[in-house]
């Protein structure tokens, strides 16, 4: 039985856009670590990232870890997935947001004694949007949960 | 529906659609736009402030997240005209397309400046190539490129069904746009809206918010109603000046 033009029609642009969906799909599965915009410090150490190879590591800035060294300028914090840590050293203004168990994201490259120095700091925050006097009264009742954020990690 | 639909295709009957829907849909839209703008930015609380939060930063989401929710919903409009096109062969398919697609990169151009001004502000970088940026930017070139090709043939039918196709072909970036946050690491943040665990924006916020996404939408089909109409028009006075040179 002939089917009629429109079916036909409906077919086609169907079935060329599943192909479509597929192909990207399979494109952006083989490029997943260059879509990625940064490593947890796990998929870092999983990759074995070699010194001086330029990445882009995202975690949480971990508790009580940053401090000024000696030279006055320099940074030292460690950012952390919950499971691995890295040392970071940044020379440079330091975003707004940027304070401890906050959401990062360094650029730069892992020294050889595996200090990782960056040339760059970005702020990450999450999707929680709460005004102020709520997020006030929560901490009040030691039930702020913003600090608590998932890590940068899915 | 679909027999509906068809009814509109008739000239004269989407005239006097559009006469009756405009003043409705023009006046919906300056109200929302107006009350949630008014509502957002001087009363709505302000975001925690820093360290904690964004304090008053946080406003631009006002304008933000409705384009970015615009850029998407244009471009699916779009698409959805250019399948009934090239499918049905609805001849509204392509005047509703041609209208839509302009607005939509306004929208999608709207959405890249305002994030462009918050991220500068709060992780301090003006652009960085996530794939949340990034797949949105190529909804931007999408529409550019739609655009272009409608334009770019002296036969608009032909124009017009080249378009169509590109429309489709791009239908596959919405799913990446909208699951980016989810399926990569980004800087930019996760979704805040449509989310399992329901909205993660305080009700004193969102309802603003959603004041202006019914807002911009209400302007959406305002526009699309006008530019649709200036499209019929403009294909008559072709017609017309085709007969009169064939005469």
């Amino acid at each position: 039985m002939a089917m009629k033009a429109k079916t036909r029609r409906l077919f086609f642009v169907s079935f060329g856009l599943a192909l479509l969906g597929g192909a990207v799909a399979l494109a952006l599965v083989a490029l997943q670590d260059t879509v990625t915009f940064f490593f947890t410090p796990s998929q870092a150490a999983e990759r074995n990232i070699q010194p001086g190879q330029r990445v882009r590591l995202g975690g949480l800035v971990e508790e009580k870890s940053i401090k000024k060294l000696a030279d006055g300028v320099t940074t030292e914090f460690r950012i952390t997935d919950q499971a691995k840590t890295v040392t970071v050293h940044y020379k440079g203004v330091l975003p707004d947001l940027f304070r401890e168990k906050q959401g990062v994201v360094v650029q730069g490259a892992f020294q050889p004694d595996r200090v990782f120095v960056a040339a760059t700091v970005l702020a990450k925050h999450d999707e929680n949007y709460v005004p102020k006097e709520l997020s006030d009264e929560l901490k009040k009742q030691g039930l702020w949960q913003h600090d608590k954020a998932k890590p940068a990690t899915k | 529906m679909s027999a509906r639909l068809h009814a509109l295709a008739n000239p004269a009957r989407f005239g006097r659609f559009a006469r009756r829907a405009l003043p409705w849909t023009a006046w919906l839209a300056a109200l929302c736009i107006g009350a949630g703008l008014v509502w957002g930015v001087f009363i709505a609380p302000p975001g925690a402030p820093p360290p904690e939060g964004q304090g008053e930063t946080v406003r631009i989401i006002y304008v933000h997240v409705p384009s970015a929710w615009m850029s998407l919903f244009v471009y699916a409009c779009v698409a959805a005209a250019s399948a009934g096109a090239l499918i049905w062969r609805h001849p509204l398919g392509h005047i509703v397309a041609r209208a839509a697609s302009p607005v939509g990169a306004c929208f999608a151009l709207l959405t890249l400046a305002t994030g462009s001004l918050w991220g500068a502000k709060m992780w301090g970088a003006w652009w960085v190539w996530d794939a949340r940026l990034t797949s949105v930017l190529i909804l931007f070139f999408l529409y550019l490129g739609h655009i272009a090709l409608t334009h770019a043939f002296d036969d608009p039918a032909r124009g017009a069904r080249a378009a169509a196709i590109l429309a489709l072909v791009g239908v596959v970036n919405l799913p990446i746009i909208k699951f980016s946050v989810d399926w990569w690491n980004t800087l930019h943040q996760p979704a805040s809206i449509i989310r399992r665990d329901g909205p993660a924006i305080d009700a004193q916020m969102l309802a603003p918010l959603f004041l202006m996404i019914f807002g911009f939408t209400f302007y959406f089909f305002t526009v699309l109603l006008l530019r649709a109409r200036a499209e019929l028009a403009a294909l008559r006075t072709r017609a017309l000046k085709l007969r009169m040179l064939a005469a």
